[in-house]
């Protein structure tokens, strides 16, 4: 346990520890995953969708499979249903309702419905039906058209309600900086 | 359930690598129908359990959520010292289910932007240094008011914290095996739930004081509480300390996963969105006497609460038994540990009369615990507003009644 009095120290020593990554390994334990590995588990997407894999998808197309594997859950059109907090619309807006949504990106709706969705058998998706899944996510939020096609290069370019109302990330953010009194970030 | 386990099974085992042959049992949910293969019996003599007079438990507020059947909070008014039990710590899921994970199938890869991607078995974790540290996780929406009956109890309105001492490794220990590239920034940690929770932290964090924790108060980390491994991100909300770990991706930027940037995000009165906040602030709560109890005369009694801050260590906890208008230091039990919970002691003598308790943290680095009042007054908002509030830390007022009833005056 490190004492109240080395707080500074803490913070020098973590600036210290980010320059000074590269070093060779100490302890030579675990082992080389192979690319296969790394790639059957590396599902994360990223905001500029540089993972994304090929395929594409509709809304018109999303409705069919909305219907079949979703709308138990979500309502016949992602209207409730079933899920107390209704979960289309996107986003549980909290303290101040915003009009649409929280997420600030389409690759996160993408990511979710890809590893969690539908929840009874994540993962069990294609990319297809992701990709059209999520056009008629957002589309029922009025977010894109019906026909627009979603793919690697258009989903990362949806323009979501709210991605410029959003404060950057952690304004100011250091550890164990000082904060106003009262402070509510 | 149990249905969407295949796969999600073969997903896992995929990752997992060399684990051909052993399809069956890796992950499974627990409230599926198979019994584990090597279930070994716990009686009462083969693992303690408490007194049959005693009924210290975990308590729901039975308000409907999507996963309301894992949101249980922790019984603060009957416990003591600092250390949570681990079958009494909070539990506030988004997953579907706990896993069952088999920790000998359990690998951890660690990959992105480093020199040498990793793969660990839980034996190789064990051999590296270990270091034990007693931390406290509070979820983000813990201390949000409440109305009602549900109101009335210090267990349901502040007992989404508790305080374990973890075993682990540093995170920082497996990034500088790996050897972490220039330009990395970011972290992105995933769990081995069947929704693969995921959540980004900074990499300064990282580097700093995470724990790539197996071990729970002396004993393997409970299912609940991410068996066979997790993170424990100190300080922080604790909806970054990923349970399950299964994969650590360093990256350059925050991914905005679901949980950290639609579900977890809130907005501020000026309609601004807010994706992360991390740090916790200054908290204290007065456990005992607490709303829902009741004294049985005037006469001594001890006032007792717990204390805790992202900010590090608690300087000092004051406890005032007039509402506010004149506060009296209390004792903190020593040591005092940083991101740990704090207990605090003070006597007390009830006159009889209509009394209001509550007690005020101040952190190590001066940070003060605001009252309701004051934490509006900052923001421009009206004290409701903090009802569906995230983060909020402030301080909580108990009135004792002239027949001994205590009721929670947040709002009286
Ligand atoms: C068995 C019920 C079930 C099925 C079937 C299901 N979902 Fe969900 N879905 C949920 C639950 C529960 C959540 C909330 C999960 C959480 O908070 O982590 C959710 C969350 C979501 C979300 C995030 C929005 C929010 O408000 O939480 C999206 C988007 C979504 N589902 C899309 C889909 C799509 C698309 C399908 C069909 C391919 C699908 N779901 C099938 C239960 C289901």
């Amino acid at each position: 346990m490190r004492c109240s009095s080395s707080l500074l120290t803490a913070v020098i020593a973590l600036l210290a520890c980010v320059t000074a990554l590269a070093q060779g390994p100490t302890y030579q334990l675990g082992r080389t995953p192979s690319e296969e590995d790394i790639k059957a588990r590396d599902i994360a997407i990223s905001p500029d969708g540089k993972e994304l894999p090929p395929g594409s998808g509709t809304a018109k197309e999303g409705a069919t499979i909305f219907a079949q594997k979703c709308a138990a859950c979500h309502g016949p059109n992602g209207t409730g249903g079933g899920l107390v907090r209704g979960v289309i619309p996107l986003g549980n807006a909290k303290p101040v309702k915003l009009a649409f949504s929280l997420v600030p990106y389409a690759t996160t709706v993408w990511d979710f419905i890809n590893r969690a969705m539908p929840q009874t058998k994540p993962g069990s998706l294609t990319a297809n039906e992701v990709y059209a899944a999520t056009a008629y996510v957002l589309y029922r939020n009025d977010i894109i058209n019906e026909t627009d096609v979603l793919d690697a290069k258009s989903l990362p370019k949806v323009q979501m309600p709210n991605r410029d109302n959003f404060l950057p990330v952690q304004p100011g953010w250091k550890p164990g900086a000082k904060r106003p009194f009262g402070y509510y970030p | 359930m149990g249905s969407h386990s295949h796969s999600d099974r073969r997903r896992f085992l995929m990752g997992g690598a060399a684990l051909a042959g052993v399809v069956t049992g890796a992950v499974r949910s627990v409230r599926g129908q198979t019994p584990a293969p090597e279930a070994r019996p716990r009686d009462n003599l083969a693992y303690g359990q408490p007194s049959r007079f005693d009924d210290t438990i975990r308590k729901t507020t039975g308000r409907a959520t999507a996963i309301s059947d894992t949101a249980l909070m922790t019984p603060l008014q009957d416990l003591d010292g600092i250390i949570t039990p681990s079958g009494l710590h909070f539990l506030m899921d988004h997953v579907n289910g706990v896993p069952d994970i088999d920790p000998q199938q359990h690998r951890l890869l660690i990959h992105g932007m480093v020199d040498r991607p990793l793969i660990y078995t839980m034996d190789e974790l064990k051999r590296l240094p270990s270091v034990s540290r007693i931390y406290f996780l509070e979820c983000n929406a813990n201390s949000r008011p409440l109305r009602g009956p549900n109101g009335e109890s210090v267990q349901l309105v502040h007992g989404r914290t508790s305080c374990s001492e973890w075993t682990g490794v540093l995170l920082s220990i497996l990034l500088k095996e790996c050897g972490v590239q220039k330009g990395a920034s970011w972290v992105v940690a995933e769990g081995s739930d069947a929704n693969k929770y995921t959540m980004s932290i900074p990499l300064g964090k990282a580097m700093d004081d995470i724990l790539v924790a197996y071990a729970q108060n002396g004993e393997p980390v409970r299912p609940q509480q991410g068996y066979p491994v997790r993170l424990v991100v100190p300080g922080w909300e604790a909806i970054r300390s990923v349970k399950w770990l299964s994969r650590i991706k360093v990256v350059d930027q925050p991914y905005m996963a679901w949980h950290e940037s639609g579900n977890n995000a809130d907005t501020r009165p000026d309609g601004k969105g807010l994706w992360f906040r991390f740090e916790l602030g200054p908290k204290s709560v007065i456990t005992r006497p607490s709303g829902g109890q009741r004294l049985p005369g005037h006469g001594p009694y001890e006032i007792t609460g717990l204390a805790w801050t992202g900010g590090g260590a608690v300087r000092k906890v004051e406890v005032s038994t007039d509402g506010g208008r004149t506060y009296k230091e209390a004792e903190l039990q020593q040591p005092v540990h940083r991101y740990a919970h704090t207990r605090f002691r003070i006597p007390w003598k009830w006159s009889g009369e209509e009394v209001v308790l509550q007690s005020r943290c101040t952190d190590e680095r001066g940070e003060v615990q605001p009252t309701i009042a004051e934490a509006a007054k900052n923001l421009r908002v009206t004290p409701d507003y903090f009802y569906e509030a995230d983060h909020f830390n402030g301080i909580q007022p108990w009135k004792v009644n002239r027949d001994g009833s205590i009721q929670n005056a947040l709002f009286l």
